[in-house]
């Protein structure tokens, strides 16, 4: 009897201590899985997701409380690198989270600003520079187009102003926005297949 | 070193542990419906097969042998298991999160998979040695794992072809098990004894 408590004690005991040293070991740091959505994400932290944030919208994500269809600034393509990531369906837009809108870029009406730093604070990423009564400017680097800025205006004195593709910012489109027009295709094709079939 | 040969061939085709012993059912049909997450679950289950295989051999030739403690086999077992598992999982988190999420509550259950269980009781009731045992205890991952993703491919093929309404979902999905525990019936003259 003795014998035997002492033997699976020990036995309990020696795992413990093995699985107490793995723990420590392989220690998972943060979310890895939040991380790898979150750089997906366009980082314009502007909230049409229903989320304060990218961050917050990629924990939701991989908590699975979130559709991957929230992300407008994002459209198509982070839609389909996220389904890509998450081996989840592509599916459209949420149109309740807004449409798909040419990038812009907000600019201030400088003879109009009056100086109530009011978009400053709403600004998500720290774009818009300048001091109380002291005229204020956009840094075009910066600005996501989120259009958070807008609203507090008191002056109305801000402009969206789309931004042209140039040969300066124009860029190769994402492979996952090609890889999700191959699978629609093919699904095309599959169901035109069936259709044949069946008559 | 041919015996060691015959052993895994025979583990792994001719008493495969999935289609001839029926164990390990449970993850068989669970995961088995997409090609990755199969592959995933495969390689977990060989590390928790093997590794525990080796383990409860030592725990039952060092530890329950000298003490005669023999009744307490299967719970003693069960602790090895679990602990396997745990590490397992702590491996997949860290190495890879993807594959984490997807397995979900089928990483832990390995603890519960009966083909687990299965071999190390085995181990104990053939008198295998130590190597015989690692042997074994890989044929039976070798065996489960390939039967597991053949299964996953065919499961995903028969996804786009036509199948009468009445067998869509698991009922094609048994008959194929069947099917292929019956193919696997041919290779009992393979191996002698």
């Amino acid at each position: 009897m003795l014998n035997a408590v002492i033997a699976l004690g020990c036995l309990a005991g020696f795992f413990g201590i093995i699985l107490g040293f793995a723990a420590i070991r392989f220690k998972v740091e943060g979310d890895p899985l939040v991380e790898q959505i979150d750089k997906l994400l366009p980082q314009t932290q502007c909230g049409q997701c229903g989320y304060p944030g990218c961050r917050p919208y990629a924990t939701a994500i991989a908590n699975n409380e979130a559709e991957i269809n929230q992300c407008p600034p994002g459209g198509d393509t982070t839609i389909a690198e996220l389904a890509d990531l998450l081996d989840r369906e592509i599916i459209p837009l949420n149109p309740e989270n807004g449409e798909i809108k040419q990038k812009v870029l907000a600019v201030i009406n400088e003879e109009d600003c009056i100086g109530c730093t009011l978009c400053i604070q709403a600004c998500p990423v720290d774009a818009i520079l300048g001091a109380a009564k002291q005229m204020h400017t956009v840094i075009e680097a910066e600005c996501t187009g989120c259009e958070l800025c807008l609203p507090p205006c008191p002056v109305d004195c801000i402009d969206l102003i789309p931004v042209a593709v140039t040969i300066n910012n124009w860029k190769w489109p994402s492979p996952a926005r090609q890889a999700a027009f191959v699978t629609e295709q093919a699904k095309k094709l599959q169901a035109g297949q069936i259709v044949e079939q069946s008559k | 070193m041919t015996e060691l040969l015959l052993l895994l061939i025979s583990t792994v085709l001719v008493n495969n542990f999935v289609l001839v012993k029926f164990l390990g059912l449970c993850p068989f049909m669970g995961v088995s419906r997409k090609l990755e997450t199969a592959v995933g679950m495969a390689l977990a289950t060989t590390f928790v097969l093997t590794l525990s295989s080796v383990c409860s051999y030592m725990v039952n030739t060092w530890l329950l042998k000298p003490f005669e403690l023999e009744y307490l086999r299967t719970i003693s077992f069960i602790i090895v298991i679990a602990a396997v598992v745990q590490f397992t999982e702590m491996v997949v988190h860290k190495t890879s999160p993807l594959l984490y999420q997807v397995l979900g509550i089928f990483l832990p259950l390995i603890t519960t998979n009966c083909a687990v269980l299965g071999v190390a009781l085995l181990n104990v009731q053939q008198d295998f040695t130590f190597l015989e045992s690692v042997v074994y205890g890989f044929g039976a991952a070798v065996g489960f794992s390939m039967v597991l993703i053949l299964f996953a491919a065919m499961r995903e093929r028969l996804l786009a072809a036509d199948v009468p309404h009445a067998f869509r979902g698991s009922a094609i999905a048994l008959v194929t098990a069947g099917l292929m525990s019956m193919a696997f019936m041919g290779f009992s003259g393979l191996v002698k004894g």
